[in-house]
């Protein structure tokens, strides 16, 4: 069973972002950039699927600017098989990115599509969702386990009240959520060997997809800041202004 | 302009983030219809339309809603889409699971977990962890609208909507839910209780998070959450998880014991109106957003708390 795992390149999630002074957008230029932690969990997943047998291929790819080529060739570290990047210095919205992993699925015709429930710059959530819906697909959102097994996958949802397990029909889309692995670091040996597996590179327009962006950012603020209180003595003095000054018990 | 609101329910009532949906459509503008899709959910459906400022509910009754199935609810949504401006559901996790689909189906963008309404077409969403506002506007004809129930208050009762059956749509018959392991508690939910207990690594362990920090809650009435790092570190379930990945909360009293504030704790919790904070830390982050701080060693200042209050 072949899989299909897309990852993002984000701002790594240990820089706190500025937005530019103009208002216009967050500032990016010389940041670190990283996979989305999510879609690093994604590949772990798939790879784990190929050691145990499950899976035959993994197949990584990402949509955006020449760097992510870097975020594939982390991917391969991981140990995904090859690498296809959608190149374009186009804004990418989810709408879009689900329609070129359409395409790829169409071309690639993977048993499942495995990524990050959410990407941790635009925190939108809609990614894996979208895709589904597009090839008629069932899906798995926020995975905390994946079980794949002949023409079904048996998954173990985290939802509000608690955990949810479906049983979907494959092929299908699954997203995952933060407890589903930890992901391995990628040693020295697998990173040289990452740089010779093959990477394909292609324009949304050679997948026929209109990419165009359907919300126009008009802002960006930082919120207002929260201002630090004071310091309390002890119990006492707490509930005391618990109880007198700001009057929540 | 009308706009559909999609309810999360059980079937006998409504789920209290359909009524800050409710509230979010009402300042966008226009009629307020709610759709309910379940399975002997006319209850549901009573309690939706007593809701002020609802102006019709839509009811699909079918087997094949009793599990919500992305798939099935999805289908439905866009069967009834024809004549709304715009679509909004809670961006909880049942929200945030069919949404997407919808919006993919419409092919419209779909904006998420809307935290302001400017306009009818100007939205504004927390991006970065919440680090960041972004102020967007949609050019769809349709809008698909996910809301971050904190930001808008829950509609209140007053309202006596038509009650309407629509047919539901075909079962996609590709997902069945197999197992359901729901938190059972006596506490309240905890993206709507008024005070929440939240702990963290500081705790040390899992049984010391239940010996201090249940007592306190229980003589608070209080939801008890958790930092990722006690969920990483196995002391409760994932759904206590108050973070960017965990559950966004607005609670009138949030007390954080033994959580230093990493900034995707902060992001799901500093929009509560009063943060106390007790860490033995005087340095640690949680300081800086707090309203009271108390710098000490938990295990003696919690006991003391719960006998306090």
């Amino acid at each position: 069973m072949k899989i299909l795992v897309p990852v993002k390149r984000v701002v790594d999630y240990n820089v706190k972002v500025r937005v530019k002074s103009d208002g216009t957008g967050v500032d990016i230029a010389n940041v670190k950039m990283s996979m989305n932690p999510f879609d690093e969990i994604a590949v772990e997943e798939a790879v784990r699927l190929k050691e145990a047998g499950v899976a035959t291929e993994v197949v990584a790819v990402s949509a955006g600017v020449a760097g992510c080529q870097e975020t594939l060739r982390t991917a391969m570290a991981i140990g995904a098989d090859r690498g296809i990047l959608v190149e374009t210095d186009a804004e990418l919205q989810p709408l879009a990115v689900a329609k070129l992993l359409k395409a790829l699925v169409d071309k690639e015709q993977p048993q499942a599509v495995i990524l990050g429930k959410q990407a941790i710059d635009d925190d939108a959530n809609q990614t894996g969702q979208m895709l589904a819906a597009l090839l008629g697909w069932p899906q798995a959102t926020f995975a905390s386990k994946v079980v794949l097994a002949g023409d079904k996958a048996t998954v173990t949802r985290e939802v509000d009240g608690g955990l949810e397990t479906l049983e979907i029909a494959l092929p299908a889309v699954i997203t995952t959520d933060l407890r589903l692995n930890e992901p391995r670091y990628a040693t020295l040996p697998n990173i040289m060997k990452a740089k010779k597996k093959p990477l394909d590179t292609v324009k949304p327009a050679d997948l026929g997809v209109d990419v165009a962006p359907r919300l126009k950012t008009l802002k960006v603020a930082e919120p207002a800041k929260r201002q630090a209180g004071v310091k309390v003595a002890d119990v006492a003095d707490l509930v005391a202004k618990l109880k007198n000054e700001a009057k929540v018990i | 302009m009308a706009i559909l609101v999609i309810a999360e329910h059980d079937n006998v009532s409504l789920k209290p983030a359909t009524l800050n949906a409710v509230t979010a459509a009402a300042k966008i503008g226009g009629d307020i219809h709610v759709l309910i899709a379940g399975a002997g959910c006319a209850a549901a459906a009573e309690a939706a339309a007593k809701v002020a400022g609802v102006g019709k509910v839509k009811v699909a009754d079918a087997a094949h809603y009793a599990d919500q199935t992305a798939e099935n609810i999805a289908a439905l949504v866009v069967a009834n889409a024809a004549g709304y401006s715009h679509l909004v559901a809670p961006a909880t996790t049942s929200g945030k699971n069919f949404m997407p689909r919808v919006a993919a189906l419409l092919d419209v963008a779909q904006i998420s977990d809307i935290v302001g309404v400017d306009s009818a077409d100007t939205f504004v969403r927390p991006i970065y962890a919440g680090n960041v506002l972004a102020t967007v506007q949609s050019a769809d004809a349709v809008k698909v609208i996910t809301v971050r129930t904190t930001a808008f208050e829950a509609a209140g009762e007053g309202g006596s909507a038509a009650v309407e059956a629509v047919a539901a749509a075909a079962d996609a018959g590709n997902s069945k839910l197999v197992g359901r392991e729901l938190t059972k508690s006596a506490r309240p939910e905890l993206t709507a209780a008024k005070i929440i207990v939240s702990g963290g690594r500081g705790v040390g362990n899992g049984e010391n998070y239940h010996a201090l920090l249940e007592p306190l809650a229980d003589k608070l009435g209080a939801a008890l959450g958790a930092s990722r790092a006690a969920v990483d570190a196995g002391f409760v379930p994932n759904d206590y998880q108050v973070g960017q990945t965990g559950k966004i909360v607005a609670p009138q009293l949030y007390i954080a014991v033994g959580i230093s504030g990493a900034i995707q704790h902060l992001a799901g919790m500093k929009d509560s109106k009063v943060i106390v904070a007790i860490n033995k830390d005087p340095e640690a982050p949680i300081f800086q957003v707090a309203d009271y701080g108390l710098v000490g060693d938990l295990f003696e200042v919690v006991p003391q708390l719960t006998a306090a209050v």
